[in-house]
């Protein structure tokens, strides 16, 4: 029986998309139990949405996260609009679905990168984010900003994606595309990634069934939700695509999910651009005038899964009770059955395959000897174990050629 | 997956299939094939109602993709047992409030073949606001219904660690931020 450790990622900590203490309990290199806390950053954003109108809480709900900061707001318009019963026009639905993709194209290439990154492929880290850059230069071109982006509003959009932009964006989407077929061909033909990944933090359909996940992480597993199919909004049932399965469940499969459904939203958006040139000169917005008593519930597909807003109006400017389901609530608590069992090396990469948020900080975690308190290992050391498992299978497999 | 080749160094890998073989069609087919098996897609509402009669207060159909039914506190367990293992709904969360009828809660759960959310709604009492975990269940219930302990007081029965889930330690006891009364 070895010496018991304790390893706490977080409170603060880049892998979560709220500071959060994850607490790995370790007999040597296998992690026996997950506890966690959570709300170190509580911002108490449903009770401040009480006090808002409506048209406020665009902005405060984009907020919310800052990598998907446009499908908290998707999710919002669909819940007040089905309580006043408002149909937008088919360009804000065009509008909606570009800024929607562009979002996931952006946030999908992150996670490649910093996935990249914790397997010591430093690299991979380099180039996925130089490519993303480009997608975030449109987002400042669409909408003046690079982030939380205030497009949103109730009964459509604020602003026109106007037509001479049109020719830069779909030129920006073709370098991804190539970009997209280069980081897949990095991934496949690299045989230290499928050591590193294969069998790695395997969630099976149960598990995913039992936690109510969703996302790019249900759909590695064999569970074939999506919103945009099951319960359409915006224009999605417009357009052509598919939905991105995988059945292994490992981290492997939930990479080659993302790395797929980035050439889908591509496919999306360039139908979408051809659907804007058909509708030129129509409204953007349609005019509302009040929002009626009465319940909403809203959903939209983030690049994590599904979000879910849930409105109760009494017929007032401001809503009685306005509830947030983001998708990582549910996702994170998977990390209790993917992780378990594996090596702390393991752990990181296991985490970091649900894709909670990145948007944080610096990573802080380190490793406390629980008899003595002292510190064994602190972040950076961690991260290391990660990347030397990594060369050491490398050079693993040079010495065998 | 599933084949294996010599790869580019000479060594045993497997090789990641063309991007079609595991693209799922859109459409109902391919849905049913994966996750609901031979199961009606549209939910039953007659059917529920015949085996709940006694527990339901009211049924509100807005329309095939958006049913509220309210129902009696006591039979949350039996009536989410039926919708989470026969029905194979998903659940989303609850959303708990506080009105003047008192403490209500929704369970939003969802059929993602038929893309319907089917709210189930239940309205408890003023001063000792109370009912059965559904945690016990499915994981999925377990982390909201400590927070709507933490954030609205309502106590779950037989919850397997009704701790505070967002202000472990730093909170003080018996005060609840989203009670109406909460300034």
């Amino acid at each position: 029986m070895g010496r018991k450790t304790l390893i706490p990622i977080g409170p603060y900590h880049p892998l979560q998309e709220e500071p959060e203490l994850f607490k790995l309990y370790c007999d040597g290199e296998i992690v026996k139990d997950v506890k966690w806390e959570t709300g170190y950053n509580h911002r108490g954003i449903e009770k401040l949405s009480e006090s808002k109108t409506y048209e406020q809480i665009f902005f405060l709900v984009e907020r919310i996260c800052g990598i998907c900061s446009n499908s908290h707001p998707f999710a919002f318009a669909n819940a007040v609009e089905e309580i006043a019963e408002i149909e937008i026009t088919d360009k804000a639905k065009y509008i909606r679905t570009i800024i929607g993709e562009l979002e996931r194209i952006h946030s999908h290439l992150l996670w490649v990168g910093l996935a990249g990154h914790f397997l010591g492929y430093n690299t991979v880290f380099m180039w996925a984010w130089k490519y993303r850059e480009p997608v975030l230069d449109l987002f400042e071109m669409i909408s003046g900003n690079r982030n939380s982006y205030a497009m949103f509003k109730i009964g459509g959009v604020r602003r026109d994606i106007e037509e001479h932009k049109l020719p830069l964006i779909r030129k920006v989407l073709g370098d991804i595309k190539k970009k997209t077929d280069l980081l897949a061909g990095a991934i496949i033909d690299d045989p230290v990634i499928h050591i590193r990944t294969k069998g790695v933090g395997i969630l099976t359909r149960q598990d995913i069934i039992d936690f109510g996940a969703v996302g790019p992480t249900a759909r590695a597993s064999g569970v074939a939700i999506d919103v945009r199919r099951d319960d359409p909004y915006a224009a999605y049932p417009l357009v052509s695509w598919k939905v991105i399965t995988a059945e292994e469940g490992d981290v492997f499969a939930k990479a080659k999910v993302r790395l797929l459904e980035m050439y889908e939203s591509i496919s999306i958006i360039e139908q979408c651009l051809n659907g804007l040139v058909k509708e030129k000169g129509a409204d953007i917005a349609v005019k509302i005038k009040e929002i009626p008593e009465g319940i909403g519930n809203g959903r939209a597909e983030a690049p994590r899964g599904e979000v879910f807003h849930f409105v109760q109006s009494d017929g007032s400017n401001s809503p009685v009770r306005h509830k947030i389901r983001a998708p990582s609530y549910v996702n994170i608590a998977t990390f209790k059955k993917s992780c378990i069992g594996q090596t702390i090396s393991d752990a990181t990469i296991s985490l970091a395959a649900v894709d909670p948020c990145y948007c944080c900080t610096e990573r802080m975690a380190s490793a406390f000897d629980l008899s003595s308190g002292n510190k064994i290992m602190n972040a950076s050391e961690l991260i290391n174990t990660s990347m030397k498992r990594t060369e050491s299978i490398r050079k693993m497999i040079n010495r065998r050629l | 997956m599933g084949e294996w080749e010599n790869g580019r160094m000479g060594i045993i890998v497997p090789i990641l299939e063309g991007p079609d073989s595991y693209r799922e069609g859109v459409g109902k087919e391919g849905f049913k094939k994966l996750n609901i098996g031979s199961m009606d897609a549209e939910f039953n509402v007659e059917k529920f109602r015949e085996r709940f009669g006694s527990e339901i207060i009211e049924i509100r159909i807005k329309n095939q993709r958006r049913i509220l039914i309210t129902v009696r506190p006591d039979s949350i367990a039996g009536i989410a047992g039926y919708l989470f293992k026969d029905e194979e709904f998903r659940f989303i969360i609850a959303s708990a409030m506080h009105t003047r009828r008192g403490f209500e809660i929704h369970y939003h759960f969802s059929r993602d073949s038929a893309g319907l959310i089917l709210n189930i709604h239940v309205i408890l009492d003023k001063e000792n606001p109370q009912i059965a975990s559904l945690s016990n269940m499915f994981n999925a219930s377990n982390w909201i219904e400590r927070e709507i302990h933490e954030l609205f007081g309502i106590n779950f029965l037989n919850h397997p660690n009704q701790e505070k889930l967002i202000s472990e330690g730093n909170w003080a006891e018996g005060v609840y931020p989203l009670r109406k009364e909460f300034k």
